[in-house]
């Protein structure tokens, strides 16, 4: 919402109010699992969290950016599989992993900078082109293979395996570095850039972006560049996570990154959050996922609809600010 | 230009047939078995039924400038909640109960299209969120229902539903037929459809004429899950079982590209029925087609996302307006350059 101007103290509030309501949420599922079960509190279980949703982080990190310039990307969760398994088929036909990672980056980038392309310059609405991309990445990986290929290279193994170990006798793995490293450099170029400006100025009102004389095609087709680069380096990190590549991997995670988003306060038509705030998210629906794990009646859907459930609270919950804004 | 709205979809579809009767020339055969009809067009026909009922709602909800992505949850949960009271029934081929079943399946995907509608004209939630979360949710609630297991049945008046014949020709096609037939009817021969195109069209300008906009977005929304919850008995039918996690899958993106092809504006403003129609039957083809030509089963969606592609630049302005800029430029260029050769001599 571009409802900026009229009352710019209570609009100061009313934004970080979201994330207040999302860490709230964090602390009060954190709190009632640490009750309820002793071993919940244990800073490994924690971390683990952290382990266990690294690719979502880097995903939902790209997926920021696309909804900060009030676009949406609905193909990140195929592009994640064709990453995999694209990975799985470059190795098996013998090329050196680290080859073969520059270049399933380098796919999910292109992928995305075509859907950028379509969306700026032939104006066509993101989320039909990026639901082509779905397909198309879907399709991808379906014609690539239907199976699941298991990964035996020794540089993925190794970075799979190799823990990293923090005081205390807690560990996380590489992949959790890397998404850290993601994080900040993302929050880096959104917070103290002049891309990252130009991403809200975009999500603000994208004619006054235009008129302002701001690098606008640049900027609207770099988002979708990064949002598949960021799929692409998820894909990779969660092949060390499964250790295989498989087409059916990651079906409807675009839902659990938009949900992320959301959930950490960015407001859909664009504009306004932060990335903190999607890194709040993922660790909401992550502690989510551990107390359903934990409960260990609930079934695997569970998942799903207290995820839809919790976005539907808070697109409420924004509609609500927003019409007090306003 | 808009009397021939129907020439693209339909000569496509043509083309389409044309390739298929070419690779095999039994194509076009129908045979008469028990005095039931027997062919490949007739399994177009019976299995695109399903599409062309979760596309004609898709095609209301588009209408009004809006989208479903929530039709395949819908179907999911149409066919998990018949298959399950089915299953629980005495006797499962009791006509009463299993009428009963549907009624209780129905009732229950037009509350959830009704839950779409109130989220997008009342609380004023963009389309694409609103059924996302519905989506992904209802994916969840239909496994819920069927607690993640496949649910068979074996009931002779369900099957009649997505197996049965009447007059010779499969039940899906009639069903469908009947339920297009009488959306026209309800739609063109009222103002009701240029209400919904009003809406599209302009939202504020309508509403400042006196259209009940809110009541509109609500109906096509309920519309739309009753009309996959229709499909998904179908679909359930068909296969005498429910799968939460597979039925209905991706139809979501079948039923806007059924849209899409058929004219029908992504942004609103304008649909028609006819075209929606030829668009699904044409996709249901598309699908044969890449069976018959021998393309692996598994590129279909590749396929498909080439399609949806190229439809829509096809129908972007600013996509016309490129190929328009770049076929203009060739031809002013010889016009000056030919001055500046004739100024010396």
């Amino acid at each position: 919402m571009s409802t900026v101007t009229a009352t710019p103290v209570r609009w100061r509030q009313a934004r970080y109010l979201p994330i207040a309501a999302s860490l709230a949420l964090l602390i009060v599922a954190y709190g009632f699992g640490a009750t309820r079960y002793p071993a919940f509190g244990d800073g490994q279980v924690v971390l683990n969290i952290l382990i266990d949703n690294a690719f979502l982080l880097v995903v939902a990190a790209g997926m920021t950016f696309v909804i900060l310039t009030g676009g949406i990307d609905l193909s990140v969760g195929s592009v994640v599989a064709l990453s995999t398994v694209l990975c799985a088929e470059l190795l098996r036909a013998g090329l050196p992993a680290p080859v073969v990672m520059l270049a399933v980056l380098a796919v999910g980038a292109v992928l995305g900078l075509g859907m950028g392309s379509i969306i700026h310059y032939f104006e066509i609405q993101p989320f039909i082109v990026t639901l082509a991309g779905m397909f198309l990445a879907r399709g991808l990986s379906y014609t690539l293979s239907t199976e699941s290929v298991s990964l035996d290279d020794p540089l993925f193994v190794a970075i799979a395996q190799t823990p990293v170990e923090l005081p205390g006798g807690l560990r996380v793995s590489i992949s959790v570095l890397i998404a850290v490293a993601v994080l900040l450099v993302a929050g880096y170029v959104l917070h103290y850039t002049r891309l990252g400006r130009t991403v809200y100025a975009i999500g603000g009102s994208n004619r006054s972006a235009l008129l302002m004389g701001l690098p606008v095609a640049r900027t609207r087709v770099g988002v979708y560049t990064i949002s598949g680069f960021c799929s692409a380096l998820g894909g990779i990190l969660l092949t060390f996570y499964t250790l295989s590549g498989n087409s059916l991997h990651a079906v409807g995670m675009e839902l659990d990154a938009i949900a992320a988003v959301v959930i950490g306060g960015t407001i859909l038509t664009g504009g306004s959050g932060y990335l903190a705030g999607t890194v709040l998210g993922v660790l909401v629906l992550g502690v989510i996922q551990t107390l359903i794990t934990f409960e260990g009646t609930l079934s695997s859907w569970w998942t799903k609809i207290v995820i839809g459930a919790l976005l539907l609270v808070f697109i409420l919950l924004q509609r609500l600010i927003a019409g007090r804004a306003r | 230009m808009s009397k021939y709205r129907l020439f693209w979809p339909a000569a496509a579809l043509v083309a389409l047939l044309l390739v298929n009767l070419a690779i095999s020339p039994s194509f076009f055969a129908i045979q008469i078995r028990d005095g039931h009809l027997y062919g490949t067009l007739i399994d177009i026909l019976r299995f695109g039924a399903p599409l062309v009922l979760v596309a004609l709602g898709m095609t209301l909800v588009v209408a009004t400038g809006g989208i479903d992505l929530s039709v395949g949850s819908v179907v999911a949960i149409g066919a998990a909640i018949a298959c399950a009271q089915i299953s629980t029934l005495p006797d499962q081929n009791a006509a009463g109960g299993v009428f009963g079943a549907l009624g209780v399946a129905l009732a229950l995907c037009l509350l959830l299209g009704l839950c779409n509608g109130f989220l997008v004209s009342v609380i004023g939630i963009q389309p694409i969120i609103a059924t996302l979360i519905l989506m992904v949710a209802g994916r969840g609630l239909a496994q819920l229902v069927t607690g993640g297991q496949i649910i068979t049945v074996d009931s002779d008046p369900f099957r009649v539903l997505g197996g049965g014949y009447w007059l010779g020709l499969p039940a899906p096609i009639l069903i469908a037929l009947g339920v297009v037939a009488a959306t026209a009817l309800v739609v063109r021969r009222s103002a009701l459809g240029l209400l919904v195109e009003s809406v599209g069209g302009n939202p504020e300008a309508s509403r400042l004429a006196g259209v009940r906009a809110r009541g509109l977005l609500v109906l096509v929304y309920v519309f739309c899950g009753l009309c996959a919850g229709l499909a998904g008995l179908m679909v359930s039918s068909n296969v005498s079982s429910a799968d939460g996690n597979n039925a209905g899958l991706w139809i979501e993106l079948d039923a806007i590209l059924a849209v899409v092809i058929g004219g029908t504006l992504l942004s609103g403003g304008r649909f028609s029925l006819g075209g929606t129609v030829l668009g699904a039957l044409l996709i249901q083809t598309l699908s044969t087609t890449v069976y018959t030509v021998g393309v692996p089963p598994e590129s279909t969606l590749l396929v498909k996302a080439l399609v949806v592609t190229v439809v829509c630049l096809v129908q972007s302005p600013a996509f016309r307006a490129r190929l328009r800029r770049r076929r203009k430029p060739p031809a002013p260029v010889p016009a000056s350059a030919e001055p500046k050769v004739e100024v010396p001599a």
